[in-house]
């Protein structure tokens, strides 16, 4: 092909380019049909009862309002708690810290956090959260621990975008007699808001997908909270479980129907959060020429 | 930077200069909350895993096969979920870093470059399905699957126990299709990187196409490509919720049709209602996960140092 004389056919080389296009074609066919059979199997039940009511016996009605709020609830206190952390630990890590031990052991406690499966998470949570702070399952617990959990995502995209900041911006306002901080305040955060917001994304696809660290930690409730600010507080307290783990208690009891419809919900919420931190990391790439 | 007069020409207020280490302090405190964390983790995994394996006794829990914790002289022994996850693992990684490297292989070289970058982004948004989503496909589709195929193995067999196809197998085969994105990723990047001038002079002297692929562009990405195997192992070794219900029930020796428990799942299946010492052999069970996932790590992390060395 890329020759200018014709080529001996080597029967190694078809018989290994039939196998790369097998496995690719495999791999492609499996996962393209993984979304496919999930919408073709659970599109039918999502509707608007489906969405909008909890799950009531009297009416005979299947609902999952209460977990959709449950999520919510658990990506805002996660996101509330773990996003200043994580964009003050990575400016530290950019801008502060000289290069040394420290900041190689920071940096390994980073990498070693995003290594723990979920399913640890889950346990410290129960135990170090549920018990030792006796906060047992709530709100409170799960979203503590998926805080630990996602620290990392948002550590490294801030520091990304960070480092695609030019050192000229930097030099720039320090010259001109503006103090580190400021210099931070008002340069470096505005032009790195955008890795910020893709680390964002990628921590509520995340906690949205996420159930080994959450069925310990924020239990299974599925109610909606009661009317008012002290019923909204309250929630926070309540065992509450998040669309994965109604998904996975109601593929438990063989319920598959209500698991399809919100496996379905699921995913159309995970894939358009990956196409949108998608979208806002590409926009960056163009913004600097990365 | 720490003192004012240094930034400043005109002397400053003295607010600012607080304002100033406040922040310094701020992050650093930030910075040290990943370290506090990992510490603590690490600290409470040992504190409730290591209670069990005294008083029952480290012989009787780590190398001891019997698994029945509510009979009436209760046994813990765990060796046979330790290795069912190390035998489910592997044999997830055997099968699916081929077709993940294959298809890398396909994306980075073969496909025309517009598919290639479309069915990149496919699989990187593959990789964010949830994992429970992986467990419902498991077992509504591989299930009645897994069910037929034993009926049929084991036509003449009379001591086999049925699964009604919840086995081994099925549970390597969504952790071989789990682990795919993570394989097809970090193998397409890696490949993408080997230098062009490589690719260019094995062509030159002659050697076909697919030649340059495996010997010049593979032994070139082998450190990228190893990261995303030891990645896989992380990702399988972890994974709990979707294999929990396709796995099966009961704790037996990884066989491919017997209904087993991974590290993960029996931890999934019994802390709902585990109390006393079956509770600690539980976190147990979780401190040596944990252990396997700390190797997993030190090795990638070695691997990376001794590639920045290289570079």
């Amino acid at each position: 092909m890329q020759t200018l004389m014709r080529k001996r056919r080597r029967v190694s080389d078809m018989v290994l380019l039939g196998l790369i296009y097998l496995s690719a074609g495999f791999a492609i066919a499996l996962l393209v049909g993984i979304i496919a059979y999930v919408f073709y199997k659970g599109l039918r039940t999502v509707n608007r009862t489906f969405l909008t009511t909890v799950t009531s016996v009297l009416k005979g009605t299947v609902g999952i309002a209460g977990n959709i709020i449950n999520t919510l609830y658990l990506i805002g206190l996660t996101l509330l708690i773990a996003t200043p952390i994580g964009v003050g630990s990575a400016i530290y890590l950019n801008e502060y810290a000289k290069p040394g031990k420290l900041v190689s052991a920071i940096e390994f406690t980073t990498e070693t956090l995003a290594g723990i499966p979920s399913i640890i998470f889950g346990l410290f949570g129960m135990v170090f959260f549920g018990t030792t702070l006796g906060l047992k399952t709530s709100i409170l617990t799960g979203a503590f621990t998926l805080t630990i959990m996602i620290l990392p995502l948002i550590t490294r995209n801030t520091q990304e975008a960070l480092k695609t900041v030019p050192d000229s911006y930097r030099s720039g306002a320090l010259g001109i007699g503006a103090t580190k901080w400021y210099m931070i305040r008002t340069v470096l955060l505005p032009s790195a808001i955008p890795g910020i917001l893709t680390g964002i994304l990628l921590a509520i696809g995340r906690i949205v997908g996420e159930s080994a660290a959450l069925l310990f930690t924020a239990g299974s409730g599925r109610n909606l909270p009661k009317a008012g600010v002290e019923g909204f507080f309250r929630k926070f307290t309540e065992s509450s479980g998040s669309l994965t783990i109604e998904l996975y208690l109601q593929m438990q009891n063989g319920k598959y129907e209500i698991a399809f419809g919100i496996a379905c919900v699921l995913l159309i919420i995970v894939l358009e959060i990956n196409l949108m931190a998608k979208w806002i990391s590409k926009r960056l790439e163009i913004k600097y020429g990365r | 930077m720490q003192n004012q007069k240094e930034n400043t020409i005109i002397s400053n207020k003295k607010h600012r200069t607080v304002a100033e280490q406040m922040a310094h302090i701020i992050f650093t405190v930030c910075a040290f909350f990943a370290v506090l964390a990992v510490l603590s983790i690490t600290a409470y995994m040992i504190i409730n895993g290591v209670p069990a394996l005294i008083t029952v006794g480290i012989k009787d829990i780590l190398f001891s096969s019997v698994w029945a914790p509510s009979a009436a002289e209760p046994q813990y022994g765990i060796l046979n979920v330790i290795l069912t996850s190390i035998i489910g693992t592997g044999l997830a990684v055997l099968l699916g870093v081929p077709i993940g490297l294959f298809t890398a292989i396909f994306l980075a070289e073969v496909a025309p470059k517009k598919a290639a970058t479309a069915i990149r982004s496919a699989v990187e948004l593959l990789a964010g399905i949830p994992s429970v989503v992986y467990g419902l496909l498991g077992i509504y589709l591989l299930g009645p699957a897994m069910y037929k195929l034993e009926r049929k193995v084991f036509e003449d067999s009379t001591t086999h126990q049925y699964t009604g196809g919840a086995n081994l197998l099925a549970a390597v085969l969504v952790l071989a299709i789990m682990i795919l994105p993570t394989v097809i990723n970090i193998s397409t990047s890696a490949l993408r990187a080997v230098p062009g001038h490589m690719k260019s002079a094995s062509l030159a002297v002659g050697a076909s196409h697919i030649q340059t692929i495996f010997k010049v562009m593979i032994p070139a990405a082998k450190s990228g490509i190893i990261s995303a195997v030891i990645l896989g192992v992380g990702r399988a070794i972890g994974e709990a919720m979707a294999i929990t219900l396709v796995s099966g029930s009961s704790v037996n020796l990884p066989l491919p049709f017997n209904s087993v428990r991974f590290l993960t799942t029996a931890i999934v299946a019994e802390m709902g209602y585990a109390g006393g010492v079956h509770r600690q052999v539980l976190f147990t069970i979780g401190l040596v996960l944990f252990a396997f996932v700390m190797l997993i790590n030190a090795t990638m992390s070695k691997l990376l140092k001794n590639k920045e060395v290289k570079d």
